[in-house]
């Protein structure tokens, strides 16, 4: 039990069981010790000639080996260390796969980064079919290519399409399509991996199997096999590469460099260059960024969300196993989608059967995705749909965990509800607020139990955006905080707890950027212009696209909000209010700045538009189509700094109001609530990596400019003058 | 205090239903299962019940899916259930549910459970082809058609060829008559006029649709929105005519004996789709739950006879001895729930309880005694609400209950007539 070693090994009728389970830890990862013990263990065996051939096996639940060692990887500091780690691993996996002795790998659950690596040197694959079982190089995903042979093996086995795909991506495949591509040569049933890996390590000793190759149909053969094919894989990887990276991530391109490398220079000068390049990549800052985010999830994973004084107990977690939704609107459905998921009851109340029966389409559509995609079964469809129950009374409120209201944005309306619920509800329920505009503490005045009413501010797909913001009041219970946080990683959301007040945190620091961006526009600049200009800064869209995709209504109501409580530095641009006031609320109506056809699909920009902006002021062409409007040149680095410094300036107040507990939280909640680009690792991140005194600089000049919107926060003043920073330097 | 039992008593706590439509009209794509599903998952949701605490799931259904035969089972099967829940279904054809329910109740009453849900679900959209190909043709004409007339026209093109039985399961396999060629002979039997027929027809439909203007029929059906799609939610009976009249029943062609006959489509119970369910405890665990129960069950009886005689007439037997275990006589009930499988048939049974030869062949010296009219169906019956076989006697126990708290009432008593000459009566109560 208390072993201090990771690898267990069995030896029996010729075959060493190597079971690799590290002791006191959830998962199996490797490190330099493990990595030890495998060089000690395969020296051992290459001496012991009674045994003839290896399975390695994983003593986890579920849980094969999760790849490197992430933390231990920080400790770094130079490209030549990083490539020397590389080049270790590749010599540690050559070796494996030179051995005399053969070995099996006997995956159940997720096989990641190095154990994928290792998996590509071992004689033999057997996969579980099992729903846990994954397989996926995942390096990319924090800014690195896979550094033990990876981009060599992958391309050798599953073809260069298939590899890419995998390696580019960083996505997981599942054992059912590992099994098609070939990157594993048989599927078992998790009761019988060990049997029938250890049959068929030994039928690999003797000689009576070999391994067969996966043949890649006819298109393998012209695209895969050949290097007139293969060119013209990795060109059009490049390029779409290029298309989705915007040249701000360097790994991609790097990673299909290196796969490229080990076919035009041999497999020697591939696992050379893989060695460089990952070094290489180990030093970026895009590297660290992205790790840095890696681990403020994966410690927001562990926080309980509340802050309690040392040696108080810890709080008490209310499990939801009955939700109640009021509201079956777009937001409710999705809330309720995620909840019957994660096998929670739910009850979803509207005014009307016929919006019920709308909120069971939506949850409807989001689970006839996933069944689409395979990732869930018939009958896992009909039970999650079975967890959904709709009234339009509070009938089976009775015995809820906790509500969460989705109706209409209105004081009145949050207060009648409450009273309503409270009226319904156990003393012990909690009632969350999934407002983005209303203060809590405002909605919370009505309540017999303001100790039990907090926000829950989800985003927009429920089902696919990762950030879930919970409020708490001045008189938040901390443990009705920790259980409802609780409750939302359970959902799979990403947890931030922040202050009640306007916007708090998300919205509030979202709406500056784009206020800005409206005015912008106000100035002459092209939709697309400003849009583009973002994309290129790394926003996964553009402000005016966003502001399409939320809806005008929605945003500009928002604003006013906003405008009221925080004065002038919030004052919506006119541009938004023009265009608003003529119905153009974006995609929903299908019509907003840009074109939108039947289906809702985003097109060029709409130029009828700009007819309700103010003109441009000097004459430059806009963009495509017929009527294209003479609007301003607007710099892309000016557009990049008008919207984003106020951004930050926002997100530093935020800080110093405590809206926010930390930085940590703000880069996550910026990072998963609207996208800043995660390579810049958030918004104090990005100021650490700018500098403050640079950041104050900046925003004075452009206070100069346009006095009043940028003024910077005190904060940001007092840091600069003491020389500090957000985070200790690393 | 009941007879039956060890000194427990169990608790109907509660009662739900899907909506009772036409088969082939709103639920046509949703299978007997699912509809039992949708039912169950809605009685817990709505009581504020946790799922653990069930322990027993008992369901009837008359026309089994050929594939998942065990419904109960079937249904019990969802997350919001234990795995470990004992659930079998039951058979016992109309009065399936309400075997069901005696089933559960018994396994309470033992001490076995003290939670259990019973029920049943039917879905006659999706049965094996219970009739000929005319038949079906017909039917789906009938439910295709807006109106009324439209509908009679198509259901009057209904030949006596048509009718020629399929499946064992609306013909007696043993005498080879259909079920409503028996109600036509307890109609000559029992000397029913088609008048009365009639009237008792538009009085279930006038009942009915006054029971669903107010809310009070309604306030045990649960709102369905219609899977996959949810395009569309269904909240009350579909087969209910608030516009009907004497004159359209009455011209409208016996089916079963175009010479003399007069059961007709209009004084029969039509085929149905729907699923109904009730809670069941021990009244000691609806207490400590906080629970107000709808009420209990003071008695029940079954009885059967030669399906050859008089199919439907059962009832006639078993009220007798429910009321008997029951320690009461008809006086004593303030509501009687008959369910109407033909008109023809509840006529019958109603003449059987006033007279001296069924008394003595039940075993009794007097007869039932004569059922006042005002305490009898008062929301109207099966013939406008509809009959989907397997659920009937659940919708039956919930409305007879429902009806009795709503008007303050102390006893209840239904009965329900069988295929196979069977019948069934209970004695229903409520803390006064």
């Amino acid at each position: 039990m208390s072993s201090p070693y990771a690898l267990h090994t069995e030896i029996a009728n010729g075959i060493a069981v190597i079971t690799i389970d590290l002791p006191g830890e959830p998962v199996n990862k490797f490190n330099r010790a493990v990595k030890d013990e495998f060089v000690a263990l395969f020296d051992r065996l290459e001496r012991d000639l009674n045994v003839k051939a290896a399975v390695l096996i994983s003593g986890k639940k579920d849980s094969f080996i999760a790849g490197a060692d992430i933390e231990e990887f920080l400790e770094i500091t130079s490209a030549a260390e990083a490539e020397r780690l590389s080049h270790e691993g590749q010599l540690l996996l050559d070796r494996i796969e030179q051995h005399r002795t053969p070995l099996v790998m006997a995956i159940h659950g997720a096989c990641m980064g190095g154990a994928l690596e290792l998996a590509l040197a071992a004689h033999y694959r057997i996969a579980t079919d099992h729903p846990k079982t994954v397989l996926a190089l995942p390096e990319v995903q924090i800014g690195l290519i896979p550094g033990a042979g990876g981009t060599q093996r992958l391309p050798r086995l599953i073809g260069v399409r298939a590899a890419l795909d995998m390696i580019l991506t960083g996505k997981s495949v599942r054992a059912k399509k590992a099994m098609q591509t070939g990157l594993v040569d048989e599927l078992v049933h998790p009761a019988i991996l060990k049997k029938i890996a250890i049959q068929r390590a030994l039928e690999i000793a003797d000689g009576t199997r070999r391994h067969q190759k996966h043949s890649g149909g006819v298109s393998g053969f012209l695209l895969d096999e050949n290097p007139a094919g293969r060119r013209v894989v990795l060109k059009k990887a490049r390029e779409e590469t290029l298309k989705k990276t915007r040249g701000n991530y360097p790994a991609p391109p790097a990673a299909i460099d290196a796969v490229a490398a080990g076919y035009s220079g041999g497999p020697s000068h591939g696992y050379r260059e893989e060695s460089r390049i990952f070094g290489e990549m180990a030093m970026t800052p895009v590297c660290r960024q992205l790790i840095h985010i890696f681990f403020a999830t994966s410690a927001l994973k562990k926080d309980s969300g509340v802050e309690l004084p040392v040696g108080s107990p810890l709080p008490e977690i209310m499990p939801v196993n009955k939700l109640g939704i009021l509201g079956a609107g777009f937001m409710g459905a999705g809330i309720a989608s995620v909840g019957i998921q994660q096998g929670t009851l739910v009850r979803i109340k509207d005014a009307d059967h016929g919006r019920v029966a709308k909120g069971f389409a939506a949850v409807r559509d989001v689970l006839r995705e996933r069944l689409t995609k395979r990732q869930i079964t018939k009958v896992e469809y009909s039970d999650l749909m079975s967890l959904l129950g709709g009234t339009v009374d509070y009938s089976g409120f009775g015995n809820v965990d906790l509500v969460i209201e989705a109706v209409f944005e209105d004081l009145n309306v949050k207060h009648q509800v409450l009273r309503e619920t409270e009226a319904e509800i156990r003393p012990s329920a909690i009632f969350a607020s999934n407002t983005s505009t209303i203060p809590i503490a405002r909605i919370a005045e009505v309540s017999q139990r303001p100790e039990r009413v907090l926000g829950m501010h989800f985003f927009s797909p429920v089902h696919k955006m990762p950030l879930l913001e919970v409020i708490t009041t001045e008189s938040t219970d901390p443990d009705v905080t920790a259980s409802v946080v609780a409750y939302g990683k359970k959902l799979g959301k990403t947890v931030i707890v922040v202050r009640d007040g306007p916007g708090f945190y998300v919205n509030r620091i979202l709406t500056p950027y784009i206020n800005e961006a409206g005015r912008l526009l106000d100035q002459g600049a092209a939709i697309d212009a400003v849009d583009n200009a973002l994309l290129d800064f790394g926003f996964p869209v553009g402000p005016i696209t966003l502001v399409d995709e939320v809806g005008l209504d929605v945003g500009s109501k928002a604003g006013k909000i906003m405008y009221e409580a925080f004065g002038e530095r919030f004052a919506p641009p006119a541009s938004m209010q023009a265009v608003v006031a003529t119905g153009r609320f974006g995609r929903k109506v299908k019509k907003g700045f840009y074109l939108y056809d039947e289906e809702g699909k985003k097109g060029e920009v709409d130029q009828s538009v700009y007819s309700l902006l103010a003109p441009g002021a000097r004459e430059t062409t806009s963009t495509s189509g017929t009527q294209a409007q003479t609007r301003t040149q607007i710099p892309a680095a000016e557009i990049q700094q008008r919207t984003v410094m106020p951004m930050l300036n926002e997100a530093v107040r935020c800080l110093a109001e405590n809206v926010i507990r930390s930085p940590r939280d703000g880069d996550v909640g910026a990072v998963f609530g609207f996208g800043f680009p995660p390579f810049r690792g958030g918004p104090f991140r990005y100021m650490d990596t700018l500098g403050i005194a640079e950041v104050l600089r900046q925003l004075e000049e452009l206070n100069d400019r346009f006095p009043g919107r940028f003024e910077p926060a005190e904060l940001l003043v007092s840091m600069a003058r003491r020389g500090e920073r957000f985070y200790p330097e690393s | 205090m009941p007879t039956v039992g060890n000194g427990r008593r169990v608790a109907i706590v509660e009662g739900v239903r899907t909506p009772f439509t036409k088969a082939g009209s709103a639920f046509k794509s949703i299978s007997a299962i699912d509809l039992g599903k949708l039912c169950v998952a809605e009685l817990i949701q709505r009581t504020n019940l946790s799922g653990s605490e069930v322990e027993g799931l008992v369901f009837g259904t008359v026309i089994p899916s050929v594939i998942a035969p065990n419904i109960a089972r079937e249904v019990s099967l969802m997350p919001i259930l234990p795995k470990g829940v004992q659930a079998y279904s039951v058979s016992r054809a109309c009065a399936s549910a309400n075997q069901a329910i005696t089933d559960a109740a018994d396994q309470i009453l033992l001490g076995h459970m003290d939670v259990a849900i019973a029920g049943g679900a039917e879905s006659l959209s999706n049965v094996p082809i219970l009739h000929s190909q005319g038949m079906a043709e017909k039917l789906v004409l009938a439910s295709k058609a807006k109106t009324f007339p439209g509908r009679v026209k198509a259901l009057a093109q209904i030949r006596p060829k048509d009718l020629i039985p399929i499946t064992p399961a609306i013909a007696e396999p043993t005498t080879g008559e259909t079920m409503g060629q028996s109600a036509e002979k307890m109609a000559k039997l029992n000397d029913i006029p088609r008048e009365e027929q009639d009237h008792l027809a538009l009085r279930s439909h006038r009942l009915a649709a006054a029971g669903t203007a107010d809310g009070r029929l309604t306030a045990e059906i649960m709102p369905v929105y219609v899977p996959p799609r949810y395009e569309s939610v269904v909240t009350s009976d579909n087969g209910i005519r608030a516009d009907s009249s004497f004159e359209q029943l009455a011209a409208l062609k016996p089916v079963f004996d175009r010479n003399y006959g007069s059961v007709t489509a209009g004084n029969s119970s039509p085929l149905t789709d729907g699923a109904a369910c009730v809670l069941l405890m021990s009244e000691e665990k609806a207490r400590s739950l906080g629970y107000e129960p709808l009420g209990y069950i003071r008695s029940y009886a079954y009885a059967a006879l030669d399906p050859g005689e008089q199919l439907l007439q059962a009832p006639v037997l078993a009220a007798p001895v429910a009321l008997a275990r029951a320690g009461l006589t008809l006086r004593d009930m303030d509501l009687v729930e008959m369910h109407e499988a033909f008109a023809a048939q509840v006529l019958s049974n109603l003449r059987g309880f006033e007279s001296q030869y069924w008394a003595e062949r039940a075993g009794f010296s007097q007869p039932v005694g004569e059922v006042d009219q005002s305490r009898l169906n008062v929301m109207g019956g099966s013939i406008a609400i509809g009959h989907p076989f397997g659920a009937t006697g659940a919708r039956i126990t919930t409305t007879l209950l429902n009806e009795l708290r709503r008007r303050g009432q102390q006893f209840g008593l239904m009965t329900v007539c069988a295929a196979g000459g069977m019948g069934f009566a209970m004695v229903v109560e409520r803390a006064r």
